[in-house]
């Protein structure tokens, strides 16, 4: 019996890293999507390891140094310094730190509401349980997401972790939609039926059988979703409603600097490339792991 | 298609108003005293109590949105506590400036879009479809309000090509309002002249916002030819000698017109949400623009009518999309018909 799960357990294992194997065969064969992941690792462990391998890491907090202020971009400091003599580089890596950690936490936040309401409105279909979870997601979609951000942070008081709680808030509706409609037409597969007439509970029809189908579409659409929410999250904080000063955030950084272009133009080009960088790398492992699970649209 | 359209119009209404209910929710529900931040710190603790009064913010919830929305039926939607003027004369003083900067920005995604789309498609693999899906790709990514800032850095203050500020010159008197299009208003007042300066201090702002629009359609358009280009019917008219212009106009950009269409009710609401930052950087005196002010001030009945001005323009341009499509698609009007 034993012998008999021992092998059982090999066999998958083997089955799991052939798929994982393939997979990544797949995934390789997109130079684009390749080239994403190395930019996303390469941002990932520098952004963790900021206070260690950055040139400056005094400059990310309230520094000020009047005598370097506004210097050009040089191998002393690579991005140049902003108006108060901070080194621009130092504070985009710490900035990195804070997109990511915005784009996590919103996700995490997020998802597990909108997936669990989207899998019990899906197998609900057609009952009042449907309308009703799905008539509030309609509300929660009828305007732009930045439009009901904005207002939230605005009448909070404005600092990372209150943007960080009005994006998350807005962020459940469009996992329910997306689950929703995948759990919506596995309600009626035999696999399904059979664990029904088997008498298995709800809970174990929910999260056992429907919810291992919806993963891919909803692991493509979590690494989109990072590159769109790091930009909501930039948008915040160029509009002053993110991290406040001295906090290093890019959006602040991009918007501080832009009054002082074109002369020290450093000090807001520097910052708003790298926004563009990482929702770019997100943007292209959203692809490739899209090519990889043949999600049709996420 | 009376009943269809019956049926989405109930359901738009339906969540206008739900999407009332939650905004009014998060503008009285959070803390913060607006009527202390309408007034100002220099007011008395009895004038503000009088103000809180005024705004009903003394009363329950239910009673507050009751008052509330027996006003929106009489058309009115309050003061707005930073003007100090009604909301609804902010709104129509500001909305043009932006439906005209929106509209603008619209016809350019179109257009460049359409064009990009057909080039790289016909000229597939080429460098021309290379570049263009690299565009794309950093279309995709750049923040509107990046691609704002960094229109001003080249364009205006390193080439000085375009003006960055406002509508007009301040030097330049307005012509008189008769649509809210700067542009228009100047050529009805025949000053040409002003409408061509009012179109250059347009363009900024609207290539800002069209970026990441010329960057999806094209994409969209471009699949499309790729997939109709090595159909049989294709093959036929170039075996008939039809000229290549008439073959992509006519019936290679026939079948990317539906995809084009259906994404131009999403995009409608992205134009609208990243106005706000462009509006922003290009002081521009809109809708977005006052509507970030007034959010920044707690200013409450302004930004409830602000999120709901959207919520109502993005459900009536859906339900316009999803109505044309009915008429453009073939199989879509005929499966409705079908029931």
């Amino acid at each position: 019996m034993w012998q008999e799960r021992k092998a059982d357990l090999v066999a998958t294992m083997k089955l799991r890293r052939q798929s994982l194997a393939k997979g990544w065969y797949k995934y390789s064969r997109n130079p684009l999507s390749v080239l994403g992941l190395i930019v996303l690792v390469l941002i990932g462990t520098s952004a963790g390891l900021a206070p260690y391998i950055t040139p400056y890491p005094a400059h990310a907090g309230a520094f000020t140094n009047f005598r370097e202020a506004g210097q050009p971009p040089s191998w002393k400091h690579l991005f140049g310094t902003d108006r108060i003599g901070r080194d621009v580089f130092t504070r985009v890596i710490f900035g990195y730190r804070f997109s990511l950690l915005l784009g996590v936490v919103v996700l995490s936040l997020g998802v597990a509401p909108g997936v669990v309401l989207g899998l019990i409105a899906g197998y609900r279909r057609g009952t009042w349980v449907e309308i009703v979870i799905m008539r509030i997601t309609d509300v929660f979609l009828a305007v732009p997401p930045l439009v009901l951000a904005l207002a939230i942070t605005a009448m909070l008081t404005p600092n990372l972790l209150n943007a960080m709680f009005a994006i998350a808030l807005l962020w459940w509706p469009w996992y329910c939609r997306l689950v929703f409609a995948v759990a919506s037409s596995l309600r009626n597969q035999f696999f399904v039926r059979e664990a029904e007439l088997c008498g298995a509970s709800r809970a174990h029809i929910l999260f056992r059988e429907i919810l291992p189908n919806c993963v891919a579409p909803i692991l493509t659409k979590m690494t989109l979703d990072m590159g769109i929410v790091i930009l909501l999250g930039a948008s915040l904080s160029f509009v002053g409603l993110g991290a406040q000063p001295p906090t290093p955030c890019l959006g602040t950084m991009v918007a501080d600097g832009a009054k002082r272009l074109p002369g020290e133009w450093w000090s807001t080009i520097f910052p708003a490339l790298a926004i563009v960088l990482v929702i770019l790398a997100f943007n292209l492992v959203g692809d490739g792991l899209r090519d990889v699970f043949a999600v049709e649209e996420v | 298609m009376a009943k269809f359209i019956g049926q989405r119009l109930a359901q738009s209404l339906f969540v206008l108003f739900g999407l009332s209910l939650l905004i009014f929710f998060i503008a009285r529900v959070v803390p913060g005293d607006p009527a202390r931040a309408a007034l100002g710190f220099l007011a008395t603790q009895d004038q503000v109590e009088k103000m809180r009064a005024e705004m009903h913010l003394d009363k329950p919830f239910v009673v507050q949105y009751y008052y509330w929305f027996t006003g929106l039926l009489r058309g009115d939607l309050g003061k707005s506590s930073y003007t100090h003027r009604p909301v609804t004369t902010d709104l129509g003083q500001f909305i043009p400036a932006t439906l005209e900067l929106i509209l603008f920005a619209t016809l350019i995604s179109l257009t460049v879009g359409q064009v990009t789309g057909v080039l790289a498609g016909y000229f597939r693999n080429s460098w021309f479809d290379g570049l263009s899906r690299l565009i794309s790709y950093l279309g995709i990514a750049t923040p509107s309000f990046v691609v704002a800032i960094l229109l001003i850095f080249v364009f205006s203050q390193l080439l000085r090509l375009a003006p960055s500020v406002g509508r007009l010159p301040i030097m330049v008197a307005p012509p008189p309002t008769v649509t809210g299009f700067m542009v228009l208003d100047a050529l009805i007042a025949g000053r040409v002249e002003v409408a061509l300066v009012a179109l250059k201090h347009l363009l900024l702002p609207a290539v800002s916002l069209a970026l990441i629009h010329i960057a999806q359609e094209g994409r969209i358009t471009r699949t499309s030819i790729v997939e109709n280009l090595d159909k049989d019917y294709i093959t036929m008219h170039k075996v008939h000698g039809i000229r290549t212009s008439r073959l992509v106009f006519k019936y290679l950009l026939r079948p990317s017109i539906i995809p084009t269409v259906a994404v131009i009710g999403l995009d409608f609401a992205f134009l609208m949400s990243n106005a706000f930052l462009v509006e922003l950087v290009f002081m521009w005196p809109g809708f977005a623009r006052y509507a970030v002010t007034t959010m920044l001030n707690k200013d409450l009945n302004a930004m409830v009518a602000v999120v709901l001005v959207i919520g109502v323009t993005f459900a009536m341009v859906n339900l316009l999309v999803d109505i044309l499509i009915t008429f453009l698609d073939p199989t879509i009007r005929i499966q409705r018909r079908g029931g």
